[in-house]
């Protein structure tokens, strides 16, 4: 009884370990829905001001349209990377750097990438 | 704690950017040429007319708010301020010289005695002090309505700014030039990031316009500024120059700030040979 009550325990602790490999690799809808909010307020991450975005209104035509952004960024570290601070990679470039300036906070840029990830 | 931030990136960025010291000329030569490659086909000229030079739509609204311009009456505002006569009996006249006409292409200018870039607007207040009067505002009100009035009498005349071969005027120069393409604010942006590599894009709904010709239609008459605590859509360059800081979350500086009259006299030089077209219309 005790060995089964055991296994049924790392049973549980392996499921939920797995359900959570699951839900950080993938955004919660709510995560989803407050990166696109973030992306597309003018006072916060402002991607339209320079991107075209699916579903956005009024968008610049500066930088390249966001989409097929998995395929653009597999690894969606480096999609936070750039959104950070896309000085690192080319320092004369007008994209502004979100996190090393503190545009937005470390939060919200998980929530911006995971969005700008799904699209 | 934002601004003390902001303040500190700026301070931070505007160190790193360095240029390699050129002549003036040969600055005046690069800048004409990236445009002229970038926008084969525009006439010299046709710069001055900002975002109405590179977009067929705003063009054309551009050219139906210019038959009956808004900033006419601000004109003959101008126009009246010439005319009235100081309590002293002399007027701007004594100051500037009867010819309004010869007037607007003088400036800015280097000024040896004082070792500063000296501008129009400076001259207006000079005037008005050295006469007992009461300065005007730097950036709206009737130091905008004279100017307008000034350029307007100059329409057609040609930008001639000259950088004498003085280390004084060219250090102006420099700081100018090094202001223009320095990164600044939370938003990191130098003016040349939307202003020579970007223009004829657009940032959300608004077309970016070329910095060559920017300066040839101020004072301005601007939509933006026809509003509830605006005021009535005139400014002067400084006026812009501190929005377009705030635009990308920086401290504006004052107008008439040794920053800003050196900015100018980098901005105005690179438009040599651009016709006087002030003051013009912008949304």
């Amino acid at each position: 009884m005790t060995k089964l009550t055991q296994r049924l325990g790392s049973t549980a602790t392996a499921l939920a370990l797995c359900t959570g490999l699951v839900f950080s690799a993938q955004a919660s809808a709510d995560d989803l829905a407050a990166g696109k909010k973030l992306a597309f307020d003018r006072a916060k991450g402002n991607c339209l001001a320079c991107h075209h975005i699916e579903g956005g209104k009024v968008a610049g035509t500066i930088a390249p349209p966001l989409m097929a952004m998995k395929a653009r960024f597999p690894d969606k570290a480096k999609l936070r990377a750039q959104i950070w601070d896309a000085t690192a990679a080319n320092p004369n470039t007008i994209m502004p750097p979100m996190g090393r300036h503190r545009i937005l906070s470390e939060k919200e840029i998980d929530q911006v990438t995971d969005f700008i990830h799904s699209l | 704690m934002k601004k003390m931030l902001t303040l500190l990136l700026s301070a931070g960025l505007v160190a790193t950017a360095t240029q390699a010291i050129s002549s003036p000329q040969e600055d005046l030569e690069k800048f004409r040429i990236h445009y002229e490659q970038r926008f084969p086909g525009i006439q010299l000229d046709e710069f001055g007319n900002g975002p109405y030079a590179l977009d067929a739509n705003k063009r054309l609204q551009w050219e139906s708010m210019e038959e009956f311009p808004p900033y006419e009456e601000y004109v003959d505002k101008g126009r009246e301020i010439w005319e009235t006569p100081f309590k002293n009996g002399k007027s701007f006249a004594s100051c500037f010289g009867k010819n309004v006409s010869k007037i607007r292409t003088k400036y800015p200018h280097w000024d040896k005695k004082t070792g500063k870039v000296v501008t129009l607007e400076g001259d207006i207040n000079k005037c008005l002090k050295d006469n007992g009067e009461k300065p005007f505002g730097w950036k709206k009100g009737k130091i905008a309505y004279l100017g307008a009035f000034i350029g307007y009498e100059a329409r057609g005349q040609k930008t001639n700014v000259v950088i004498p071969d003085d280390p004084k005027a060219l250090q102006a120069y420099e700081e100018g030039k090094q202001f223009f393409y320095a990164k600044r604010g939370q938003l990191n942006a130098a003016c040349a990031d939307c202003h020579v590599y970007y223009p004829g894009q657009r940032v959300r709904g608004q077309v970016l316009s070329t910095a060559l010709g920017q300066t040839t239609h101020f004072p301005v008459y601007r939509a933006k500024w026809a509003k509830k605590g605006k005021g009535d859509g005139m400014g002067t360059l400084h006026r812009r120059y501190g929005g377009c800081n705030k635009q990308v979350r920086a401290r504006p500086f004052k107008a008439q700030s040794k920053e800003y009259r050196n900015l100018e006299f980098f901005h105005t030089y690179m438009s040599n040979g651009l016709e006087i077209n002030a003051p013009g219309y912008r949304e």
